[in-house]
């Protein structure tokens, strides 16, 4: 097997975090101390390898030390222990167009910001062109950049920065920027790369892209390397362990002030029977239990319906239903009909929520607390969340038999 | 293999990092790259008239090239000290000023010390061909001298860098440096030979009963051996005192070297500090 392309070895970073900074010699003098600060790693002896042509994926929830690691890769960081080690050309895209000068016109600044991230006059000389035709600006090239619109920026510090075609890319969840054509054409020239051989390591949240992104991943918790293999399964892995964590808790997430109580939420089929699983186009009853000691005014239940990926399904409530009731106490539940069950099969989370009349604030806010199953049934479709219960009609076509 | 290639892409990163420099200091303003010459013009026509009109200095008279002019005089040590002054202050704001590129790209942070270097030296190397100009229309036999001068611009280049690297990464952990260093500048001008000849300054003096050698002190000072190196070339014709040269060169040597190893020892945690 050929050389890795990138070697993490022992790498361990220490941040400080100050609690109070002496930026002035007279504090400095009179306090005997530059600052006083607590130390903090924000990683601990990562080591790991990536073969070259690979794309990796870096995942973890916020403050795991992601970020730190590929800036320690690009070399902005040095560790403290531990040593990086890259073979090749190396490119971070960790921010689009830094270093852009905002007086210089755009074509000094590609000149300028390909020369620091490793281009030489005549690599840009010959790209110049490409850079230019990819980010779609010809008419404002010669224009000082201080005037251009964020999205112009942006495009013009992707343009180049990708147009440095390096052995080794280093992405931080930058793939999200510009119009839905100008990412269209990020991700063909991401595909090229990789089929070009080059090696890229992507850190990001959207799990979703790093499935179909990566071949590999590794898996940041607190700074420690938890996992590391095959992208499929270090995901699943990964989002197993986070449902696992909220099952076990048993309410997903919940606040409120607790005036009153969303006990708990059934699922009833057409014939009342409580129920954990439905077909598509099978009727539905979502019946929430609530208690209230005291008197409640004018109260308000929504409900929310999320894929495990949290994106939002529906969020049905009494008051755009125009069915606030006057007050409520003592125990009672609130039913919610659905005469065809329109969500495609898979796992989906419900929230029920109580609410004032204002839906400001939250007596019981129970989010994603209460799993449920769809499967298979009628119309068996399977792309996408929702079925639109839509028919076909083939009395169009000529010979429409 | 790696250093070479690295190498000539920072040497290519520092040359569009200078142009940078150039091109957008004067970026929008009307007299453009005229002002870069107008500054020096405007300091000697304000210390020509203090200094020779109201105080009446003598400029002493140049050996051996018989010049006898306090603006020419003036205007060969307030070069190198513009130059030394300059690089100075910008060194104190550049790390500063390019935080952003700091944290978010990877490339020899020396290089924005040695950028606003350059591009001061681009401008300083415009005011001494002036200079020369000048004093090749009065009659003075300068030419012969550029190989000198310009050797002795590359060892006040390494005087200056060293102090600015030195300067650069001290003012990030401490803001107060850079004001700071406007005192020590003001204090620093007046301490060496622009305005006045050195032979003003006295051998010796008497204080509270105690013989000071104030000359010998005054001279310690590596900038004013490096006025008078180069005020021994550009006006006297001559090449300066060997012990004046050599303590010129060795200084610069210290400062670049002392510089360097300060910078590279500091830049450690730089993308965190800025």
């Amino acid at each position: 097997m050929s050389r890795p392309a990138v070697v993490v070895d022992g790498v361990s970073k220490r941040y400080r975090l100050y609690h109070e900074r002496n930026q002035s010699l007279k504090a400095t003098v009179l306090r005997r101390r530059r600052a006083r600060y607590e130390e903090f790693w924000a990683l601990s002896d990562v080591s790991f390898e990536i073969a070259p042509g690979r794309t990796f994926g870096l995942i973890g929830e916020n403050g795991s030390g992601k970020s730190t690691l590929l800036k320690c890769l690009a070399r902005i960081l040095r560790p403290e222990r531990g040593t990086v080690t890259v073979d090749g050309r190396l490119s971070a895209l960790l921010e689009l167009g830094a270093g852009f000068h905002p007086e210089l016109s755009g074509r000094e600044n590609v000149y300028l910001n390909g020369a620091i991230l490793g281009l030489s006059r005549r690599d840009l000389d010959a790209r110049f062109d490409d850079i230019v035709a990819f980010s779609g600006l010809e008419h404002f090239i010669d224009t000082p950049v201080k005037g251009y619109s964020s999205g112009m920026y942006v495009r013009l510090g992707f343009a180049v920065a990708i147009n440095v075609e390096p052995e080794v890319l280093l992405v931080d969840e930058v793939l999200a920027v510009g119009d839905a054509e100008f990412q269209q054409r990020c991700a063909e020239k991401f595909d090229e790369l990789r089929r070009a051989g080059r090696t890229i390591v992507i850190v990001t949240h959207a799990m979703d892209s790093i499935r179909n992104l990566c071949d590999e991943v590794a898996l940041l918790e607190h700074g420690t390397l938890r996992a590391l293999g095959p992208a499929a399964t270090v995901i699943n892995d990964y989002e197993d362990s986070v449902h696992a964590n909220r099952r076990a808790d048993g309410v997903g997430w919940r606040w409120g002030t607790g005036e009153a109580e969303i006990e708990r939420v059934e699922f009833l089929d057409a014939t009342g029977r409580a129920v954990t699983h439905v077909r598509t186009g099978d009727p539905l009853v979502v019946r929430v239990h609530l208690a209230a000691a005291e008197p409640i005014e004018q109260p308000v239940l929504g409900l929310g319906v999320h894929t495990l990926d949290g994106v939002q399904v529906t969020g049905p409530n009494l008051r755009e239903a125009g069915l606030v009731p006057d007050r409520f106490v003592g125990r009672g539940h609130i039913d919610h009909r659905i005469p065809r069950v329109p969500l495609l099969p898979g796992t989906y989370d419900f929230s029920a929520l109580l609410y004032d009349y204002t839906i400001t604030r939250a007596v019981d806010a129970r989010i994603r607390a209460f799993r449920f199953d769809v499967i298979h049934g009628d119309p068996a479709e399977e792309h996408g969340v929702v079925t639109l219960g839509g028919t076909w009609d083939l009395a169009g076509l000529a010979d429409g038999r | 293999m790696t250093s070479l290639a690295e190498y000539r892409r920072n040497r290519e990163l520092a040359a569009n990092l200078v142009l940078r420099e150039l091109r957008s200091r004067y970026k929008r303003t009307a007299l453009g790259y005229g002002w870069s010459l107008l500054n020096p013009l405007a300091a000697v026509a304000i210390y020509g008239v203090v200094f020779s009109v109201f105080l009446k200095v003598a400029p002493p008279v140049g050996d051996p090239s018989g010049l006898d002019s306090f603006v020419l005089f003036l205007v060969c040590g307030l070069l190198p000290w513009n130059y030394f002054a300059n690089v100075t202050n910008a060194s104190l704001d550049v790390l500063l000023a390019n935080a952003n590129l700091i944290r978010k790209v990877y490339f020899p942070r020396e290089l924005l010390v040695a950028s606003v270097t350059g591009a001061l030296l681009v401008t300083y190397l415009v005011e001494l061909v002036v200079l020369v100009v000048i004093l090749v229309s009065v009659g003075s036999m300068v030419l012969p001298w550029i190989p000198v001068l310009l050797l002795l611009v590359v060892i006040q280049t390494l005087l200056v860098l060293g102090v600015g690297l030195a300067l650069s990464v001290c003012n990030v952990y401490f803001r107060d440096v850079k004001h700071f260093m406007a005192l020590v500048l003001m204090a620093l001008f007046y301490s060496v030979p622009v305005v006045y000849p050195v032979s003003l300054v006295p051998k010796e003096r008497t204080v509270l009963g105690v013989e000071v050698p104030v000359r010998f002190l005054y001279e310690l000072n590596p900038l004013v051996r490096m006025v008078e190196c180069f005020r021994a070339v550009l006006y006297d014709l001559r090449f300066p005192p060997l012990g004046t040269f050599a303590y010129f060169t060795v200084s610069a040597l210290v400062c670049f070297a002392g510089g360097l190893a300060l910078f590279r020892r500091l830049d450690r945690r730089l993308a965190e500090e800025v």
